[in-house]
């Protein structure tokens, strides 16, 4: 019924129905298949730490050896001396299991992103500070906003500001590949086929502990990218992840 | 219907079509070049696959990292065993002049070994890391005899995929592929940094895979069977290892 209404009147019809979406499918598709993998790694990762929750520096790290910094927590197996009395439920096997399913997922929506956005322009339109202002003003007014916690202009729903721009390459093109560069390097057979992979870090502990903390930078950056999304309006940013669109019906109507 | 929606559906359609014949493809050679693990069945099944395949093809032939004596980590490391009964007590009290090895399945001459007559082999001494799935490593001077070498000895049927290792402990079995069997660096080792390898590191015979994290470098071994087929050991699955929820190919 409605197509014969578009007929009836082209020239009218077809730009109010081809709004550009906000977030164009491919970048709403891989966001949330990324948001699945990165909760699934995030909680197996953690119960792997678990089973061993001392870190270590260099190429060795184990109960004999001086640790980098250690959690004061009960572990889940009983090598590791934790001053606990009892030893938590074993749970490394499904989450060594999930850990590389999400991990590989992962890597193959996040190539699929990036080689995409290279092609449709996101990444030089959306993403790059390109036409923006980069002034020292512009950041430090940039910052204020941002430790004010103010809500984001009307316009602010149609593009990324500066430091989001700024922060979303960080970790797309340094946190990402960091983390998948270390847990590479914990792996015996890629060491074994790429070892420059281990010794770029000075060994596989290393490698280990910086696992751990570029996890952590990923998991703040997930809590205050929430917490922005609460202060632009929640319902309106997942509905623009999700459907694409930007609620502004009241100025259309 | 559009022009534009038949030409973006055509292209879909298109798209997933190229992508499930694909996927079948690389299932098909995959399964000819031997890249499937025996626990690829359910839920993580392609995750295990696709690390399985990715690291067989880019470790092909890449040795593991050796290291200087130097490095070597002090004080010796020793996990904790659990207890190994009055037989092995027997055994241990006797110097395991008593301790077999035996080798079965697809080979042209089945054979047992004492530890006299692996030691008798020419030794490979190897400094190598060794790290567990919790996180913890170790390096450590290892002593043996390839793997390679007792299995040259017996002679190989060309059929054979899988050597499966079994240990005095009931529970413990695992397997590995012919391309870490005939790796240089699979040991079935009996020296651990110059001396006689510790009880408590797995002496008087552990197969060393120094590819692969600890829990595939199983304690105690007795017997080892050449096979071409998995299914027929325990739950079919290659190992104890993914019987108790652990993956059979721990290169990663």
């Amino acid at each position: 019924m409605s197509d014969s209404a578009w007929v009836a009147t082209p020239a009218i019809a077809i730009p109010a129905r081809t709004v550009t979406p906000r977030h164009s499918a491919l970048v709403r598709v891989t966001h949330w298949i990324t948001t699945l993998c990165f909760l699934a790694l995030l909680v197996t990762g953690v119960e792997i730490v678990i089973s061993h929750p001392r870190f270590y520096w260099g190429e060795v790290g184990n109960v004999n050896t001086p640790t980098l910094f250690k959690f004061p927590i009960p572990a889940s197996r009983a090598t590791v001396p934790t001053g606990y009395g009892y030893v938590l439920p074993d749970q490394n096997g499904w989450s060594r299991y999930l850990h590389f399913q999400a991990a590989w997922l992962a890597v193959l929506t996040g190539l699929l992103y990036v080689i995409s956005s290279l092609f449709s322009g996101h990444l030089r339109k959306d993403l790059l500070p390109g036409g923006a202002d980069l002034s020292w003003r512009a950041w430090s007014r940039e910052i204020a906003d941002h430790l004010r916690l103010k809500r984001p202009s009307e316009e602010e729903a149609w593009s990324y500001n500066l430091l989001q721009r700024v922060t979303y390459l960080f970790v797309i093109f340094v946190l990402f590949p960091l983390v998948i560069w270390t847990g590479l390097a914990m792996s015996p057979a890629v060491a074994s086929a790429f070892p420059t992979v281990v010794t770029a870090f000075g060994g596989q502990q290393s490698a280990r502990t910086i696992h751990f903390f570029v996890s952590v930078f990923l998991f703040l950056f997930l809590l205050a990218h929430i917490v922005m999304i609460c202060l632009a309006g929640f319902w309106s940013r997942m509905r623009a992840m999700i459907t694409g669109r930007v609620a502004i019906e009241k100025e259309r109507a | 219907m559009s022009d534009l929606s038949r030409r973006k559906l055509i292209t879909a359609g298109l798209a997933a079509a190229g992508g499930v014949a694909g996927v079948g493809l690389a299932a098909g050679l995959a399964r000819r070049y031997g890249l499937i693990p025996p626990d690829h069945a359910g839920f993580y099944g392609p995750g295990e696959t696709l690390t399985y395949a990715a690291q067989r093809i880019l470790t092909k032939h890449s040795m593991a990292r050796e290291f200087p004596p130097s490095e070597i980590s002090k004080p010796p490391f020793v996990n904790e065993v659990a207890p190994l009964g009055d037989q092995f007590k027997r055994l241990r009290d006797g110097g395991f002049a008593d301790w077999r090895l035996s080798v079965d399945g697809m080979v042209a001459r089945p054979a047992s070994f004492s530890l006299a007559e692996l030691k008798s082999h020419p030794a490979r001494r190897q400094i190598t890391h060794m790290a567990c799935e919790e996180g913890w490593s170790y390096i450590a001077e290892w002593t043996g005899v390839p793997l390679s070498q007792v299995l040259d000895q017996v002679g190989v049927l060309p059929e054979a995929k899988y050597v499966v290792y079994f240990s005095f402990q009931r529970d413990w079995w695992d397997s590995v592929d012919m391309s870490d069997a005939l790796h240089p660096q699979t040991l079935v080792a009996y020296g651990l940094n110059g001396g006689e390898l510790p009880v408590g590191n797995g002496g008087p015979l552990r197969l060393r895979v120094a590819r692969q994290l600890g829990y595939k470098n199983v304690k105690y071994i007795t017997r080892l069977t050449v096979t071409d087929n998995l299914k027929k050991f325990g739950q079919g699955l290659g190992s104890a290892s993914p019987e108790g929820g652990y993956a059979w190919y721990a290169g990663i």
